[in-house]
Formats: structure tokens, C-alpha cells, sequence
């Protein structure tokens, strides 16, 4: 409730019981008029519960305290709270004596003070990379629109600093192979999950997906071992079903994902890709030549030590030539309750050194937030522990696992979140776009919980 | 805190070297004032002498002044019965920590049905969630004035308080707030609101009745001028409201409101308005939909203040969904980034193992140790655990980062002697860490098989794979 109608008043005043005052006259423009000798004091104590609770749902409506101080001159009642409101429980019309004052010091009150509240300013010298990923029909690919990632110049969401050129992005992950999936998140994706290309399109269409993940994990050694040149097929399928940007990753192995990726970049020659991801520990230096190579973007992923991704980040721009346009981060997520401080701090610290100066890390940063379902709040039917309190149905907990993950690590600096859980993604898209400035409106009165019954 | 190192503190001690406080050297306690583990306060022979000596005492307090907090801290609740609040330092936590996590109080109204009431106090004081080797709880009750009527409002705020978690008082009528506080001023509740319209009356209560008082204000002037019309009068306890808003542009404003204050307070150095920061999830209960997208809704403002500079909180939801995570992301951000979390590696014994038990190998990482070995006991398993040394990381991130190796197991199982304790030589390994089970079986000899990816999952397994053929 917000900006009251006149009816609504005369609701609000039946619900006291008002017209039974004598000599109060209500008139169009919310104005109240007192004949002042015929007021008597159970009357006013109505009048004046009424007054509080018109205060209460008036609060941000442009009309409210004008009136309200005239209803309080009118009255010829300098201090209104000053009279006993007698029980709303039971509305009788005898009157009620004032209570007797109390027996207490006299306390000076002070005029209001007069201040004004000067935020601090901050500025940074420092300008994160900006990261085109795709590549529409102009720029020799095929994607629908390109996904830009980076630009900022404060904060996450400090919009009061500066503006933020671009609000973070959601890939959704796409797997080569049914993966293991938490249950919550696999009744989603029942019907795709043998076709990585209907899957995508699914993401995409009903998930709202910016960007698609593909993992191509079948390529692990220790699983189906698919030869990269094979693998790579499911990126051409993937690429012919979305014309979003695309991501690939290999399946974690350290000797055999660089061949992955080279092929990847051979056939997504001109599309912009991104290549996931180069490690410290791996032939980083052939996976940043196959993006040289073909046009392609890196993501250099080291496990939580600003320290080791400054280095390989050095090593990219350095050592294998790359331009730092092509670079993106990826300084590992950790769920909550699994180490999210140390990813979030970690980040925090890359993105401010970033925005002090440091060209090393001034890059975009990516975030594998389906690691949130690796957490056992996220999946398990109950809780283990026997002291614990009831866990409540999984289903709810499970994509909120997610959503506050990802939350956390916006508020640091993350630029793109990988994710899995279509109403994680949309919730916190939600709040990303709040934030970022682009739902306008709000509730018609924020103080309304203060007396909202049930 | 104005000082950054012991020296500008060690100007200020006796320099004696007493060792009253508990530590050998002035130096080394003025070392503990600078990472807030100890106080002025703490140090005898100043605390003494300023008793007698006007000079000394005039040097307490301005060390005193020199080490406090940036932000003010604010106590609700007496005794054991009590929560702290504010007194930050910094604006990111690895530039210190953060000090005192964000309190967490629920709401309950005075129109409520009795029953109703019992469950949901009930419900607050016995929550509990394990975690790195305790238990996790909530704070305190937000007591809401719904009927209006001083006595029914008392006599609700006194039912509440026999549960003995500390309160906030909400009425915007000062006569329902007086009702209440003749029954609990003694223990110290918070009350809520002073605004535009009471702030007289409510200035009169927190001064009356020496409680700490919420003032409320969308207005950052008006928040401001209120603030230093309380301290003027004498009010030392003041939270700050800038008014939560639950959507849209709304909550835009609500976050920039919150940033600047804080920001102002620390790095502005902007005394006014250093108090602790009010933010009000509840508010979430405003919006359209049903009771899970709010409850969703006031989880993720939750999320978003606790990690952005709230110290108190109001929350309606009380399902496990929107407090498992609440509380946990609170413990996280709060934790002393400072203080590595890790446990000693070597062998625990749990539930009294024998030669036929079997053995199981984690990580030093406090939170996967703590987690295995509560899932371990929890559920009665008599087993030997491994506690191996990855520096502080989990499974995952220590297998793929080479901190938890064949090699190091090996080390690990010679060190302690583990062989001469069983009759077998069965390894249990972490589901997550199964690439290394060819690794650890070449490397020492033992057979090796793989657990379940979740140590809560134990105790099925073993039914399947325990004893070993």
C-alpha cells in the first residue's frame, strides 16, 4: 500500500470506528477539520492511532506530512503522541484519563541537528580489459551477437563511483558425456542430456544462457578417451545449433587437453571462441598459440594464488605474445562453505589490483559456479549430522546454493559465471541486473514490514 | 584503529617489560593492541596508575582513543545473553579481518497466535548447523509491535524474553516502546525506530532506560543529523537504518546508501556516522509472489549486505533453505583470513579403533577434516583417519594442485607407524582424489580403494565394501 485513495481513508477510519466522532468533517483533499470544543479525549486518542498509522502507509507518499501537521494544528495538540492511546482491543467511547506523568528526570531534548552527509569519493587509475567474445558475420564468424566481458573502472555495481560498461554474463555448462549432476539439477536437462546440441539450445532458449559452455570431458583418458579430432565434432554441432559465443573446455587432463583445445580452435576458426583453459602446469604455450593462431580467446586458470596468476598471465602476454584483449581469468570458485572466502578474497584482491594499475591482472574474471553443487547442502537428502537442525527439502536448497555463490563472487569482481541451475541463473540475473541499474521501480512503502501482520 | 604499528602503541606503555599482561615484552603486547586480541585495558600497571595519576590517566585514554574501532562498536543483550556488533576496521577483510559477524535476529509479532509464537521462538534458539568443528546459531528475536496496544505489546515482549536470546524492540509508537521497556530495559534490548517524526520520544526512551537505539533515515542528511543529535544528547549505542528497500531502484539505493556510509565512516573518516549499519531482509516480504520467492528474495539480500558491510539484521524466513545458507556465508566472510584454517596432520583414533578397522586418508584443510571426522563419529564408525598435510587445501584443489601425492601418503603412513596398528593394509581414499588410487598403491604397497565423493556417504559404503575380501 502505498499512495492511499481518498476511500481507502474512509476504510482506514471505519476500521477505528471513526464515525462516531462527533464534529470531525473529512473533505476531498484529505484535510481533517476539528470543531475544537466539541473534542473530547477518547475521540482524539482515535484520531490520533489513526494519525500513526496514516504516518506508517504515508510514509513516501508526497502528501502525507503536510497534512498530518495540520491535523495536529487543527487539534490544537502541540505534541500528539503525548496523549494515552487507550487498547485498539477494546474500542469503547468512555474516556480515558491521561496517565499520570511519570516520576522521571526531566530529560532536554535537543533541536535536530543540521548536518549533511558528504560520501567519499573514489576514483581508480586503473581499467579492466575489455573482452570481445564471438564473432557476428562482420568479423568473420557466425554468432548472432557477441558477449563483451570487462570495462570496469570501480567496483562491482558501484554505479555511484562510475558507470560499468557491461554487467557480468551466464554461460551454461554443456557436457559431451552424460556428467554426474546433483538431482535438482539434472531433472532440468533429463531430455538433452545425450544430444550437447539440443542441450545447448535448450540453455539458450528456455535458461536464458548468454554464452554456452561445451566441456568436452569425453576426451578424458580415463573415461571414453574420444580422440580430440572426434571430440571436436560436438563443437561444430554446437556452434550450428546457437548463435550465442561459445566456450570449450577439455576434461581437465594435463597431457591431452592442449590437443583438444587446438582442434577446437582449428574448427571454430574465425568464431571468437574461448579456450579453456590454460594452467601453469600444462603446454600453456600451445594453447595460447591455437588462439593466436585462429582468433581466439584464453582463459588462464590458476587455483586460488593471485601470485600464480599473475605469473601465468605473464607468461601469456610475455612468453607466448598474446594481446591482452584475448585473456580472461580464472582464479578458481570454491562453493559456499568450501573455501568461497578464499576465492572471494582472492578475486577481491586480483580485481582491486587490477583497478590500482596492475596490467597483469586487470583481465575479466570467470567463475565455475556449478562448483557450488560439489557442496553437500547443495545435494544431500539430510544432513549427516545428527545435532543438526532439519535440513528442509533439497530442491530449495540446492539452487540457492548456486545463487549465493555466484552472489558472493559478483561482489568481487567476477565477469562471467558459469552455472547450471536455470533458476539459480535466473535469480541471480535478477539481482545483477538490479544492481546494475536495470530494473527500475520498488515496493511503494520499504517500511511496511514494520506492521504487516501473518 | 588511527595507530598501524606496535611502536606508535609502545609510546603509550610503561615500557617495564613487566609482564602482567601475560606477554615477556611492552613491545610484543602493544603488538597484540595492533591485531585487536588485546586492549589498553589489558595492560596492569597503566590501568593501575591512571586510577592515580591524572597524567597517566589522560595517556590511557588516549591510547584508548587511538585504538578503537572505526566503526563504533554497539553490545544488545546482557552477559552470556548478548550479542556484539560493529566495531570494523576495514573495508575488505584482507586488508585485517572482519571483526564481529553480522547478528541475526527473527521476527516475531505481538498479534501472533500463542502456539505459533512458541514454535517459531523455539525454532530460533534451537537452530543448529555443524560446521569446521562447531555449531552454528542464531542471535536474537525482532519483536514487532503489530496491535498497537502497550499491554499486549509488553506482555509479548516478556514471553519472548524468557528465552534469553537478546531482542530489537520494534514500535514507531513510543508509548508501546515505554510499555515494553519498563519490562526489559534490563536487558538491553535494541529499539527500533527513531525517525523524523518520534526521534524526541524515542531519544527520551534510549536515554531514560540506557538502551541502544536504532535510528532510521532513507535520507543520508537526515540519517546524519539525527545521529549526531543522539550522540550531542548523550547517546552512546546507535545503530544506523538507511532503510532497506527490496527491489529494483530501490535496492539499488539501499546498496549505494550502505557502501557510502561505510565507505565515509572508515575511509572518509566521517565520526558521525561510524556506527554499526541495520539492514532489514524482512523487507523482502513486501513483493509479489509466493512464499518461496520471498523467502528466496530475502536470502539474496541477505547475501548481498553480509557481505557488503551489515552488522545486524532482521530476517522473517526460517526455513532451512534460506538460514543454512545465511549462516554459513556469514562464517565464511567473518572468518580471520589471517589464521590459516588448517588441523595438525598425523593420526586420530576415532570411536576407538582396532586392528580390524578400517583406515581413512583427508586433508589438513580444517573444513574437509572437521567435516570427515564429525560425518566419521556421527555415525559410529571405529576408524583410523589420516590427516595428511596439503598446506590447507581440500581434496579436489590439493590433488590437482600437488599437494596431496603418492609420495606424501607414503611419508604420512611411515611417520605414523600406521601398519603396526592394523592387521590389514587397506587404504581408504577420498572419492574426489580416486585419480591417485594406481599412484598410492605402486608408492607404498598398500591396497588402495576408493571411498564415496562425499565422506556423509561413509557409512553405506562400508556396508557394500567393509571388511575387504
Amino acid at each position: 500500500m502505498g499512495k492511499m485513495t481518498i476511500d481507502q481513508f474512509f476504510e482506514l477510519l471505519k476500521k477505528y470506528d471513526i464515525e462516531t466522532l462527533e464534529g470531525v468533517t473529512i473533505e476531498g483533499d484529505l484535510e481533517i477539520e476539528v470543531e475544537e470544543t466539541q473534542v473530547d479525549q477518547s475521540a482524539i486518542a482515535y484520531l490520533y492511532s489513526v494519525v500513526q498509522e496514516i504516518q506508517n502507509f504515508l510514509y513516501h507518499a508526497n502528501i502525507a506530512m503536510g497534512h498530518l501537521n495540520n491535523v495536529s494544528n487543527l487539534l490544537g495538540m502541540p505534541n500528539p503522541f503525548a496523549v494515552q492511546v487507550p487498547s485498539m482491543s477494546t474500542p469503547t467511547a468512555e474516556v480515558v484519563p491521561p496517565a499520570l506523568p511519570e516520576p522521571e528526570e526531566a530529560i532536554p531534548i535537543p533541536e535536530l541537528a543540521k548536518a549533511k552527509f558528504e560520501p567519499l569519493k573514489v576514483e581508480y587509475l586503473g581499467k579492466i580489459q575489455e573482452v570481445v567474445l564471438g564473432a557476428t558475420k562482420k568479423d568473420g564468424g557466425t554468432r548472432g551477437e557477441v558477449v563483451v566481458l570487462g570495462g570496469e573502472r570501480s567496483l562491482p555495481f558501484y554505479l555511484f563511483d562510475t558507470d560499468q560498461p557491461h554487467l557480468p554474463a551466464v554461460a551454461i555448462d554443456v557436457f559431451d558425456r552424460k556428467p554426474m549432476l546433483a538431482k535438482a539439477v539434472r531433472e532440468h536437462y533429463e531430455d538433452v542430456l545425450e544430444d550437447p546440441a539440443d542441450w545447448a539450445k535448450k540453455a539458450v532458449k528456455d535458461f536464458g544462457a548468454d554464452l554456452i559452455t561445451l566441456h568436452l570431458i569425453s576426451t578424458d583418458p580415463l573415461l571414453e578417451d574420444t580422440p580430440a579430432s572426434e571430440a571436436v565434432k560436438v563443437l561444430e554441432d554446437v556452434l550450428q545449433a546457437v548463435k550465442c559465443p561459445i566456450i570449450v573446455g577439455g576434461s581437465g587432463n594435463k597431457e591431452k587437453d592442449p590437443e583438444v583445445l587446438e582442434k577446437a580452435a582449428e574448427v571454430a576458426e574465425g568464431e571468437r571462441i574461448m579456450l579453456a583453459s590454460a594452467t601453469l602446469d600444462m603446454d600453456w604455450e600451445r594453447i595460447a598459440k591455437a588462439a593466436k593462431d585462429h582468433g581466439h580467446v584464453i582463459l588462464s586458470w590458476t587455483q586460488m594464488d593471485i601470485n600464480n596468476q599473475k605469473t601465468l598471465n605473464r607468461y601469456l602476454l610475455k612468453r607466448a605474445g598474446m594481446d591482452p584483449k584475448d585473456i580472461v581469468m580464472d582464479p578458481t570458485t570454491a562453493a559456499l562453505g568450501y573455501g568461497l572466502d578464499y576465492a572471494f578474497t582472492n578475486m577481491e584482491r586480483i580485481r582491486i589490483s587490477g583497478l590500482r594499475g596492475d596490467t597483469d591482472l586487470a583481465f575479466p574474471i570467470s567463475s565455475g559456479t556449478t562448483n557450488a553443487w560439489g557442496a553437500r547442502e547443495a545435494w544431500m537428502k539430510d544432513s549427516p549430522i545428527e545435532e543438526d537442525s532439519d535440513w528442509g527439502p533439497r530442491e530449495l536448497r540446492g539452487p540457492i546454493w548456486e545463487i549465493v555463490t555466484g552472489l558472493t563472487l559478483s561482489l568481487a569482481g567476477v565477469d562471467l559465471f558459469m552455472m547450471m541451475h536455470p533458476g539459480a541463473v535466473a535469480v541471480l540475473k535478477d539481482f545483477m541486473n538490479t544492481l546494475g541499474g536495470k530494473i527500475s521501480g520498488s515496493v511503494a512503502d520499504p517500511g511496511d514490514w514494520i506492521f504487516m501482520e501473518g | 584503529m588511527k595507530v598501524k604499528s606496535p611502536l606508535e602503541v609502545y609510546k603509550f606503555l610503561p615500557q617495564t617489560n613487566c609482564g602482567e599482561c601475560g606477554f615477556d615484552t611492552c613491545m610484543s603486547f602493544a603488538a597484540h593492541i595492533i591485531d585487536r586480541s588485546m586492549k589498553p585495558e589489558n595492560c596492569p600497571p597503566l590501568f593501575r596508575d591512571a586510577e592515580k595519576d591524572q597524567k597517566i590517566k589522560k595517556k590511557l585514554e588516549q591510547l584508548i582513543e587511538l585504538t578503537s574501532p572505526e566503526i563504533a562498536e554497539v553490545v544488545i543483550g546482557t552477559g552470556d545473553n548478548s550479542v556484539k556488533i560493529g566495531g570494523e576496521d576495514v573495508l575488505h577483510r584482507h586488508e585485517m579481518t572482519y571483526f564481529n559477524p553480522t547478528a541475526f535476529f527473527y521476527d516475531v509479532w505481538d498479534t501472533m497466535g500463542e502456539k505459533e509464537l512458541e514454535e517459531r521462538c523455539s525454532k530460533v534458539v534451537e537452530f543448529r548447523k555443524f560446521y569446521v568443528g562447531k555449531f552454528l546459531t542464531l542471535d536474537g528475536f525482532a519483536i514487532r509491535c503489530t496491535s498497537n496496544d502497550p499491554e499486549t505489546y509488553r506482555s509479548v515482549v516478556k514471553k519472548v524474553a524468557s528465552y534469553g536470546k537478546p531482542m530489537i524492540l520494534i514500535s514507531m509508537n513510543p508509548d508501546c516502546m515505554r510499555s515494553a521497556l519498563k519490562e526489559v530495559a534490563d536487558y538491553k534490548p535494541l529499539i527500533f525506530a527513531a525517525t523524523e517524526s518520534n526521534w524526541e520520544e524515542m531519544l527520551k526512551l534510549a536515554l531514560e532506560f540506557k538502551v541502544p537505539v536504532t535510528i532510521r533515515a532513507k535520507d543520508l542528511n537526515l540519517l546524519k543529523s539525527l545521529a549526531v543529535t543522539f550522540k550531542s544528547a548523550g547517546v552512546k549505542e546507535i545503530v544506523l537504518d538507511p532503510v532497506t528497500e527490496p527491489l529494483g531502484d530501490g535496492l539499488k539505493g539501499t546498496f549505494e546508501r550502505v557502501v557510502n556510509l561505510r565507505r565515509t565512516a572508515i575511509q572518509g573518516e566521517d565520526k558521525d556516522i561510524a556506527f554499526p549499519i541495520m539492514i532489514t531482509p524482512i523487507s523482502a516480504w513486501l513483493i509479489d509472489g509466493d512464499d518461496v520467492e520471498k523467502a528466496y528474495w530475502e536470502t539474496v539480500i541477505g547475501s548481498l549486505f553480509i557481505v557488503k558491510y551489515a552488522d545486524i539484521m532482521i530476517f522473517r524466513s526460517l526455513e532451512p533453505y534460506s538460514v543454512i545458507p545465511e549462516v554459513t556465508l556469514r562464517f565464511n566472510i567473518y572468518t580471520d583470513p589471517r589464521t590459516p584454517v588448517q588441523v595438525e596432520p598425523g593420526l586420530r583414533e576415532i570411536e576407538n579403533p582396532d586392528e580390524n578397522s578400517p583406515v581413512f586418508i583427508t586433508t589438513n584443510f580444517a573444513l574437509t577434516y572437521y567435516t570427515v571426522e564429525s560425518d566419521l563419529t556421527s555415525a559410529g564408525i571405529s576408524s583410523w583417519l589420516l590427516v595428511l598435510n596439503t598446506e590447507g587445501l581440500g581434496v579436489e584443489v590439493s590433488v590437482a594442485g600437488g599437494q596431496f601425492t603418492a609420495g606424501k601418503v607414503k611419508e604420512l603412513i611411515e611417520e605414523t607407524k600406521i601398519a603396526e596398528r592394523v592387521k590389514h593394509k587397506v587404504l581408504v581414499i577420498p572419492g574426489l582424489a580416486a585419480r591417485l588410487q594406481g599412484a598410492i598403491e605402486d608408492e607404498t604397497g598398500w591396497t588402495v580403494k576408493v571411498g564415496p565423493m562425499d565422506s556423509g556417504r561413509i557409512k553405506g559404503w562400508l556396508e557394500n565394501n567393509w571388511p575387504p575380501e
